[in-house]
């Protein structure tokens, strides 16, 4: 195939790609997260890269399940899933889209940068409710690996935060 | 010995902790002092399940001889687990839990640290990733140690208590074999003496803050390492690998 209509056809293969959401986090879709890593096209068969979140997120095996079954319906034989540890998924790989979703399921999206954890102290999260920076953290684990759990002091609501990492 | 075997041996010691620790901390499930911690425990958990698997996967592909990270992880007898005996110790109260998991994660930091320069790729990969949620880990860990130094007479006494118990234990973390040695000539893996002074300040400041007093190094228990175990880890192996060996090649 010729550069152009590679990348066109990679391009078609993004497209379909995006109706395979986290099974986690509804609405997000793996490109939203950052866990899909390439799409290429070499010699007819298409290569497909994602990175896990965190190492034990039983969502990604779900989540190439989910990449199998969209590339077979869409008529695909010749394909392939390979995994991607290095460099390591990051919490500021998931795209403005992406947190604008969080948002709306009622997480807060990951604030501050890598390695920011390292000290005992925690970041100063809004409430994805009401917006008041007025919150406080309950558990350093939520519902997910990749979740704390908040509570907001002016609605008085509880929700997730989504950690930096 | 072959470079490849002392490698896979190597690897059998970070995918065994982990996996140890992990399936220590599942006990938990359901058993939590509150829910939030039951949850956090879980997570932590099976982050730890998730670390060892990706270990003993790049084991088995060393080692080449037809096993996998589930054959590694479900048909292997106690002698020949290499995990440290401080992962294996009984979870005990939650203080026990919890000054365990401090020791043991303020090591990790600082191994996957040094780790992600490895010249093996697969093991720079691995660790780079672990260190993130070794990172908070030892957040999670650290907070625990603090708040119960620092809180009731009661939970300041047996959180000293459990570092009495378990300190003698932390050392083997540190012990460098005449394979670490091997594998650190080649830059593959980081000496335990070179992460010890980061550790010990890590330590020493926690300990600080929650008011307890640092062990003397007066007494030390090892041999995990070399497979020399305490009788706790059969009864782990027992229940953990009851079910793929009462039903080999068992799918759900
Ligand atoms: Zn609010």
């Amino acid at each position: 195939m010729t550069a152009i209509v590679t990348s066109a056809y990679n391009a078609k293969i993004r497209g379909l790609l995006d109706e395979v959401y986290d099974p986690e986090l509804p609405g997000l879709t793996i490109a939203d997260l950052g866990v899909l890593r390439g799409v290429s096209t070499d010699n007819g068969q298409v290569a497909i890269t994602l990175t896990p979140t965190y190492s034990g997120c039983p969502a990604t095996q779900v989540i190439e399940m989910q990449v199998r079954d969209v590339l077979l319906r869409a008529g695909l034989q010749d394909f392939r899933i390979d995994t991607e540890l290095a460099p390591a998924w990051s919490s500021e790989w998931i795209t403005e889209r992406g947190r604008a979703k969080l948002r709306e399921l009622g997480i807060a999206p990951p604030v501050g940068r890598r390695g920011d954890a390292s000290d005992y102290c925690d970041p100063e999260v809004e409430c994805p409710r009401c917006g008041a920076s007025n919150t406080e953290k309950i558990s350093e684990f939520g519902s997910t690996a990749c979740k704390a759990h908040y509570r907001c002091r002016a609605c008085l609501e509880p929700f997730d935060y989504f950690k930096c990492i | 010995m072959k470079d490849d075997n002392a490698r896979f041996e190597y690897l059998l010691r970070l995918g065994d902790n982990s996996l140890i620790l992990g399936h220590r901390l599942s006990e938990w499930c359901g058993h939590g002092p509150v829910l939030e911690e039951d949850i956090a425990m879980s997570n932590i958990a099976l982050d730890l399940v998730g670390q060892a698997r990706l270990w003993l996967a790049h084991a088995a592909e060393t080692e080449g001889a037809g096993r996998d990270e589930d054959t590694l992880a479900f048909h292997r007898d106690a002698f020949d687990w290499r995990n440290v005996l401080l992962v294996e110790q009984p979870n005990g109260d939650f203080a026990h839990t919890m000054v365990r998991q401090f020791l043991f994660d303020v090591h990790a930091v600082e191994l996957y640290r040094g780790l992600s320069g490895s010249t093996d790729e697969t093991v720079a990969a691995i660790a780079a990733k672990s260190l993130k949620e070794a990172i908070y880990h030892r957040r999670h860990s650290g907070q625990w140690i603090i708040r119960m130094g620092d809180g009731t007479e009661e939970s300041h006494a047996r959180a000293q208590a459990a570092l009495d118990d378990l300190w003698g234990y932390s050392h083997e973390l540190f012990d460098d074999d005449a394979l670490v040695e091997r594998l650190v000539a080649d830059s593959i893996a980081v000496p335990g003496a070179e992460l010890k002074p980061a550790w010990d300040a890590e330590v020493d400041q926690v300990l600080g803050q929650a008011t307890l007093s640092r062990p003397s190094d007066d007494w030390r228990v090892d041999g995990g390492s070399q497979g020399v175990h305490s009788e706790h880890l059969g009864y782990l192996l027992a229940e953990m690998q009851f079910l793929p060996r009462a039903y080999p090649g068992a799918k759900w």
